[in-house]
């Protein structure tokens, strides 16, 4: 099997935190937890199920390596290390901790798995596991996240675009708006039954896109990232990549896409329409309420004293790519 | 026997305890941080240990007192200065963590974050007071204050309320250990109530 991993990562051994080492950490930090400051700590920051206090999870959720085609864009980014893409997820149903996830879904089932296109088209379909990895040409799109928090990261993804998967479908002319829906299986995802671990969202969690936004060719459907398919923490068996978009729009472990004729309800939106739109485009000039979002930091290897706060751009650095689609929009009142 | 022990000694025992259990941790944070082995993002574990910690030492140095007067060991009330600084340093590496670390120095970026941001400006409101009541816990200026030095004091419950605000309107949308913090500091509040009425309608 060819892994064909490119040259621009540039990213020596050396940069990337020995696995031994990273999940040693909490043994170590289990030692520091007591009177004051470690005590309560335990129950405010760190949900006591998640491994303060419970033997670490060892079996370790297995990828496999993908064939695909390396992206061909020749000013790549520096790529974060694979060991910090895959232990600092946003992935609520797996808690809302940022290292939860690489804790609590290494046991998620992703075979059998069904993602089903339905809706407003004359084709709807339904996909199994094998298809999601044999269906289209597998190619890889080097991409920086932008979370909504003001940090970010440069990924490796391999996938194929949401248009190819969309036309398969063939949409009809009432057909604006697309929805995507995550897996609901409060057994497997802990935190869609426990308002603590799961940071208190409403579940099954959902997303939109226009179809215009859908089609553009940077829009991604994900099924890998770093040569092999994904792990269950970075949205396994398949997510949504939008580059130029706030992360949270990139909708994880997708079991259901629905072409619809309105604006759909979003899951952030939805809990606070104020901090969060429909759109979430990357904007530098519109702050969230609570922090900035004219700079942010970039998350790459290095420990505290890594300088990694760059200016945030518009659309993410996909400006032109994608500005178009907002031409005479009011992106302060669309935000 | 144990009533043997005297109460230099047991005030000593306490003191080397909030020591090792308070200092201990924060070295152990700051190795693992420098050394990138504290997460994908080290700079959002210290902000969040440290913040977390201040809170927690404040509201246990809120508890020395009702400890002191239910079981009747008046010497406790000899560690509570200890905590309370405790809880200071805490809360300026928290403060020192956002601007070094998250901010990188951008002075312009930190201002505009105070002055912007409601939760923001709570938490540094209280960290002045936290620090003001720091400054006058030397030995020498209590003296000198007198009476004035118990009032300027009394702040320590406004203190604790700024920083409940601070926690829970810094949250994205976890609301149940806000909450669970609000609890606690009306709970401690709630043993000083007929001070604390006082205090307001006097």
């Amino acid at each position: 099997m060819l892994i064909k991993i490119p040259k621009s990562s540039d990213l020596k051994e050396n940069e990337v935190t020995p696995e031994n080492v990273y999940l040693n950490r909490r043994d170590l930090l289990k030692g520091l937890v007591f009177l004051g400051a470690g005590a309560l700590l335990a129950t405010a920051s760190t949900n006591a199920n998640a491994g303060w206090f419970s033997k670490e999870e060892t079996k370790k959720f297995k990828t496999t390596p993908l064939k695909y085609t390396p992206d061909a864009n020749t000013d790549k980014l520096i790529l974060t290390p694979e060991s910090k893409v895959t232990t600092h997820n946003n992935f609520y149903e797996f808690g809302a901790q940022k290292q939860q996830p690489a804790e609590l879904a290494q046991n998620f089932k992703v075979n059998p798995w069904q993602l089903t296109i339905s809706g407003e088209c004359d084709n709807p379909m339904t996909f199994d596991y094998d298809d999601l990895t044999t269906m289209f040409t597998l190619e890889e799109r080097i991409y920086r996240l932008r979370c909504v928090e003001a940090w970010s990261m440069n990924i490796p993804w391999i996938g194929f675009t949401l248009a190819e998967l969309l036309k398969k479908a063939s949409p009809n002319s009432s057909a604006k708006y697309v929805l995507f829906e995550t897996l609901h299986d409060p057994i497997q995802m802990p935190g869609q039954d426990d308002r603590r671990l799961g940071g208190g969202i409403a579940y099954p969690y959902v997303e939109g896109l226009r179809i215009d936004e859908a089609m553009n060719p940077l829009t991604l459907m994900s099924v890998g990232l770093y040569g092999k398919t994904l792990p269950p923490q970075n949205g396994a068996p398949i997510r949504l990549v939008v580059p130029w978009k706030y992360g949270f729009k990139s909708i994880k472990s997708i079991v259901s896409i629905k072409l619809v004729s309105k604006q759909p309800q979003t899951t952030w939106h939805r809990l606070a329409p104020n901090e969060y739109g429909f759109y979430a485009n990357v904007n530098p000039k519109h702050d969230h309420p609570r922090w900035s979002q004219a700079s942010e930091r970039h998350i790459t290897s290095g420990g505290l004293f890594a300088r990694n706060r760059i200016k945030t751009l518009p659309f993410n650095g996909y400006s032109e790519q994608v500005s178009h689609l907002y031409k005479g929009m009011d992106l302060r009142k669309y935000y | 026997m144990s009533n043997k022990i005297s109460t230099a000694k047991k005030v000593l025992m306490l003191k080397v305890i909030i020591h090792l259990a308070a200092f201990f941790p924060l070295f152990n944070l700051y190795y693992l941080a420098f050394n990138d082995l504290l997460g994908a993002d080290p700079v959002e574990q210290v902000i969040h240990f440290t913040g977390i910690g201040a809170f927690n030492l404040l509201l246990v140095t809120l508890t020395v007192s009702p400890l002191a007067k239910q079981f009747k060991q008046g010497y406790l009330l000899k560690v509570r200065r200890l905590l309370g600084l405790y809880a200071f340093s805490y809360a300026c590496m928290h403060i020192l963590n956002f601007l070094a670390f998250d901010l990188q120095f951008s002075w312009a970026l930190f201002f505009n974050e105070i002055v912007k941001r409601p939760y923001i400006t709570v938490g540094m409101i209280a960290f002045v007071l936290v620090a003001v009541l720091a400054i006058t816990s030397l030995n020498r200026l209590k003296r000198k204050m007198g009476k004035s030095w118990q009032r300027l004091h009394n702040f320590s419950y406004l203190i604790v309320i700024l920083v409940a605000i601070h926690f829970y309107w810094s949250v994205k949308s976890e609301l149940i250990s806000p909450l669970f913090y609000f609890l606690l500091t009306f709970a401690l509040l709630a043993f000083r109530y007929k001070k604390i009425k006082a205090l307001l309608y006097h």
